[in-house]
């Protein structure tokens, strides 16, 4: 067992076509996740990867030929929002959006529709999702990372690889990873995948890998503290960045000037939660 | 993309908010003028980018236009938070009754806009959320339905405003509304807003902040940017859309990713070193990209070492790789390099570097120690 992708994922791409796509989509095969089609608007009836990959025209018409489960996204970032919108009026129930710099504005949009439709996204703007030696549903780099009991969450892309790397160095595994992104509004957050692997019986040691800004690691501290039987370890980056720059009166009232690194060590520790200095560190932690 | 006053001013009243009459001028003669056209008292503001004008002298009030033109003669040399002013708003002075606060912007917890305001408006909004925040009233709008005209009644009735000012009140917060919406703000404030001696509500204060990652939609809106209120590198940096903000220390950082290049300065503190700049080349950076990084990180005279951290993922180690070398070529530095690759098609990088002189590392603690040795000589 793991976490959101498995062998029985049925993966589309969304942007087969496009330089990244297809780089990735090539690293996904070979990785042995099973992609079962992509969609280019306009280049249907194509075939990538020398014959074994159908384009199709439309989400709509991918999920009717292969019967996807879940859709991944490299399109631009102004196609994002459509394309989200598009798998999830598919019926796609989990979608997958690697694609950096979508407006937050887009981003509220898709994420309540979503959210009535009961889809799942994870991302925008993240590195996806790795279960190792099943399903690689992303960009995380297949071999920097081997199997094992660690659920591994992150809001950052390549600080999460660098956590993985340094598991795999100490000869611990990855149940799941799971790189939910950094952007302001996303799909999927902390509290989600920590209830997920709380009840995934192939996971008993967590990872939470957070950054500054927003108040999600210190509402996923609370969640831990109340509800969570297994052992977590993290790491919060931007504990030396300069204070950011104002966002007039209004985003202090909001998020109430919180959301610095160390109200959040301080909010994880007081959970029971031990605190990484420097990321290589966190695997230690949970030795 | 912050806007000034008088840019955020001048979109409000384009969605029918009222605002007082004004110009904006770049000289304290031209301030003078505009003092004569307005007749009366005038306020003299600084346009600068930052919070806390007023409360550093630069908003002042002039009783005629030859004290006008002296104010902004005074104004106009001043810095505010370390940023010149280079441009004054000469604004028609306002008798004011009462001060509301009024703002949409993005609630990223509830993943909604949302809508703000309060009778208790005024420059120490802070501290009235601080310390009483039952006087801020808070409206969640649904980003698919927008803003209701019922909603903005409510907002209306639950800060006290006479009933006399609701249906004035109700065009604004549609407006406001229609200004956050369309010009993809993540902030659209009035503070204040105010009922006027006359009984008229006024827009006298504005600030608006436009959402990076939209403006392929909003050409016009880019064109107000103001290049004078950024770091040269800044601009720079934007151009090639690459993240870098200059810090005080004398290690040049060059990472993918936010996260991963907030970590490296973390980790270059954590083992004694300053780092010079947060610099974020993003996902997928291509060799160009790379040397122009680069380029502006060796603008930075304080730089004594360079710490290149890749973690390949959608980045190709050997991209970086070519990047640095067309950088090298043609910028010749001659402080040291510290380059760490790993990821996708790191062994190929690692190859290309191979002859570059430079020291390699295999951890980021390891990367992090060589740099701040380096640095120290």
């Amino acid at each position: 067992m793991s976490i959101l992708v498995d062998r029985n994922t049925r993966l589309l791409v969304q942007g087969i076509t496009g330089n990244e796509g297809l780089f990735h989509t090539t690293q996904m095969f070979a990785y042995g996740t099973n992609v079962v089609g992509g969609v280019t608007p306009g280049k249907g009836g194509e075939w990538v990867l020398n014959g074994k990959i159908p384009v199709f025209d439309s989400v709509k018409l991918a999920v009717e030929a292969t019967e996807a489960n879940a859709s991944i996204i490299f399109v631009p970032a102004r196609f994002a929002p459509d394309a989200m919108f598009e798998a999830a009026d598919a019926g796609i129930p989990l979608i997958i959006c690697i694609t950096e710099g979508v407006a937050v504005q887009d981003m509220m949009r898709v994420r309540n529709y979503l959210d009535q439709k009961k889809v799942r996204l994870v991302g925008p703007n993240c590195p996806g999702l790795l279960t190792p030696g099943e399903a690689k549903v992303g960009i995380i780099p297949g071999d920097i990372a081997i199997l094992g009991n660690v659920g591994v969450v992150s809001r950052s892309g390549t600080l999460t690889y660098e956590v993985l790397y340094a598991m795999k160095n100490l000869g611990m595994g990855a149940s799941t990873c799971v790189g939910i992104g950094g952007d302001p509004v996303n799909g999927t957050n902390f509290i989600d995948v920590l209830e997920m692997f709380e009840h995934d019986p192939k996971t008993e040691k967590v990872i939470m890998i957070g950054e500054i800004g927003g108040t999600d690691e210190e509402k996923a501290a609370d969640y831990i503290a109340s509800k969570m039987t297994k052992p977590v370890a993290s790491f919060i980056a931007g504990q030396t960045a300069p204070p950011g720059k104002r966002m007039g009166h209004a985003g202090a009232i909001i998020e109430g000037g919180s959301g610095t690194a160390a109200d959040k060590v301080k909010a994880l520790e007081s959970a029971g939660v031990k605190v990484a200095k420097h990321p290589e560190e966190i695997p230690t932690l949970l030795k | 993309m912050k806007l000034h006053e008088y840019q955020s001013k001048l979109i409000f009243s384009r969605y029918g908010i009222p605002i007082p009459k004004g110009r904006v001028a770049a000289t304290a003669q031209e301030a003078r003028h505009i003092a004569e056209e307005l007749g009366g008292r005038v306020v003299i503001k600084s346009q600068v980018l930052v919070g806390g004008r007023g409360k550093a002298g630069g908003v002042k009030v002039a009783r005629d236009p030859q004290e006008a033109e002296q104010l902004a003669t005074q104004i106009l040399g001043m810095e505010i938070k370390g940023l010149p002013v280079r441009k004054v708003l000469v604004d028609e002075a306002a008798a004011i009754e009462t001060e509301i606060y009024f703002a949409v912007t993005n609630d990223r917890a509830a993943r909604k806009p949302v809508m703000m305001a309060s009778s208790a408006g005024g420059v120490d909004i802070e501290e009235v959320a601080a310390k009483t925040p039952e006087k801020i009233v808070k409206l969640h709008v649904d980003p698919l339905l927008g803003l209701r005209e019922y909603q903005a009644r409510d907002v209306a009735a639950a800060i006290d405003l006479p009933r006399d000012y609701w249906k004035d009140f109700i065009k604004i917060a549609m407006g406001l509304w229609n200004v956050y919406r369309e010009t993809d703000a993540t902030l659209a404030e009035i503070n204040p807003l105010v009922i006027t001696k006359d009984k008229r509500l006024v827009a006298l204060d504005g600030k608006m902040m436009i959402d990076d990652n939209a403006m392929f939609r909003h050409l016009d809106l880019a064109e107000m940017r103001d290049i004078d209120e950024e770091a040269p590198a800044e601009t720079e940096a934007r151009k090639y859309g690459l993240s870098y903000i200059k810090l005080d220390g004398d290690i040049g950082c060059m990472v993918n990713g936010a996260g991963l290049a907030m970590t490296s300065m973390d980790v270059i503190k954590l083992f004694g070193g300053e780092p010079a700049n947060f610099l974020d080349i993003g996902g997928g950076a291509g060799a160009d990209k790379v040397a122009a990084a680069m380029r502006i990180i060796l603008t930075d005279s304080h730089v004594k070492a360079v710490l290149f951290n890749i973690f390949g993922g959608i980045t190709r180690c050997d991209e970086v790789a070519r990047g640095i070398l067309v950088a090298m070529d043609e910028v010749k530095p001659k402080i040291p390099m510290v380059v760490r690759l790993v990821g996708t098609n790191a062994e190929d990088g690692r190859k290309l570097l191979e002859n570059a002189k430079m020291i390699t590392a295999e951890t980021l603690a390891d990367a992090a120690k060589k740099s701040v040795a380096a640095a120290k000589g």
